[in-house]
């Protein structure tokens, strides 16, 4: 081999090691390095007990309810599998919504509802204007009524 | 039949100096014509969003800077590669000449995304994957640069900071891939392989500066190749005899 050769593969061979290495630690550390756990996760006991952690999925539907107070809000977060029933005190983000993405901050008290610290409102990957999306809307809902079972394969925003 | 052209030619200092300062024009203009019409674009002819109304807008700077830091990377660390294993001196000074454009880059990126997170997330900064290996992509570039800065000989300076920055492009698909990986705040790829989810005038906005960034990298880099060239090859005949040099 030619020293260039002998330059050439080890820097390959060096590369492909620390590759392999990474990918293990973060392999290995899967549930640290996701920002939060599932609603499904939390079920599983898959989440740590008794301290701070996040949780996100979807604002289930007709689940968001605020106290007379304007500020406490009560809202399910659901992954369409289990759901878990938020309580939060303080302003929310412009962005969250029913049916939109949300991680939040916080820990399951005794009486089983995740005491939130912090709600976070978490986009998606589509950007269109309003025109967009009320048309999206009414070509569902005609296709709702015209009694065809299928529908959209993820929610667009409503 | 083979090309007459000697392609080796131009990775010599001495002929790539001349050639890289021809060259710029052709780069800077269209780069500053194309930002101009990106950001028209992006500003006056795209709808607003249908929820998160204005604010989008970053985005038209954000994308195309976390492209290319990501990109720059990986050609930085190309060239560095190509200088460690054939000892050509311009790839390294390559190297060298693009990681504070990256650096740069990556800041934007990272800048701007905390001031679309403050409206939209509610948080200017949240350690998901995402963002944290950006994070590190930023420190890569700053470490690359100060560990050649710390080095008094530029050969060696370039053989370690070379080794830095082949390591680090492991982090590049890391970052790529987080949003699929790992549950991170930040969102998915609206412009996937397989399509965009994303009406078509914001695509045309985020597509022109995407080009206007990637032709301002190539002049600056350019430019900036040629003040390393004069630089570490000042005790040269050949740079003493050129024009700019004499007083």
């Amino acid at each position: 081999m030619t020293p260039r050769q002998k330059r050439l593969t080890w820097i390959v061979l060096g590369v492909t090691l620390v590759a392999a290495a990474v990918g293990l630690v973060l392999f290995a550390l899967k549930n640290n390095v996701s920002l939060y756990f599932t609603p499904t996760q939390v079920f599983n006991k898959e989440a740590p007990q008794g301290r701070n952690f996040r949780i996100g999925g979807l604002v289930e539907e007709g689940s968001v309810k605020r106290q007379t107070d304007g500020l406490t809000v009560h809202f399910n977060i659901t992954d369409t599998g289990q759901k878990m029933p938020v309580v939060y005190k303080g302003i929310l983000p412009d962005l969250f919504k029913e049916g939109k993405g949300v991680v939040a901050l916080g820990k399951i008290e005794a009486d089983g509802v995740f005491r939130a610290e912090e709600v976070l409102a978490k986009h998606d990957e589509n950007y269109m204007p309003p025109e967009a999306i009320d048309a999206i809307n009414k070509a569902e809902a005609a296709k709702a009524s015209s009694g065809s079972a299928s529908s959209a394969e993820y929610p667009v925003a409503k | 039949m083979r090309l007459a052209i000697n392609w080796f030619k131009y990775s010599a200092p001495t002929t790539f100096y001349g050639l890289a300062g021809k060259l710029i024009p052709f780069f800077a203009w269209p780069a500053a014509i194309l930002f101009a019409l990106g950001l028209y674009i992006g500003f006056f002819v795209a709808p607003t969003d249908a929820v998160q109304s204005e604010a989008y807008r970053i985005m038209f700077i954000h994308v195309p800077a976390s492209i290319l830091s990501m990109f720059i990377y990986l050609i930085m660390a190309g060239y560095a590669a190509l200088g460690l294993i054939f000892k050509t001196r311009l790839s390294s000074m390559m190297a060298s000449a693009l990681a504070p454009t990256g650096a740069l880059f990556a800041f934007i990126s990272l800048w701007t995304g905390a001031l679309w997170g403050k409206p939209m997330w509610g948080a200017w900064w949240v350690w998901d994957a995402r963002l944290t290996s950006e994070l590190i992509l930023l420190f890569l570039y700053l470490g690359f640069i100060a560990l050649q800065a710390s080095i008094e000989d530029p050969r060696r300076a370039d053989r370690a900071s070379a080794l830095l920055a082949i390591v680090g492009s492991v982090n590049v698909p890391i970052i790529y891939y987080s949003v699929q990986w790992w549950n991170t705040l930040h969102q998915g790829s609206s412009i996937k392989f397989s399509g965009t989810s994303m009406h078509v005038a914001m695509q045309q906005s985020m597509f022109t500066v995407l080009v206007a960034c990637w032709l301002y990298v190539i002049a600056v880099v350019l430019a900036r190749v040629r003040s390393i060239i004069l630089e570490r090859e000042s005790n040269t005949q050949w740079v003493k005899e050129l024009a700019e040099t004499k007083q």
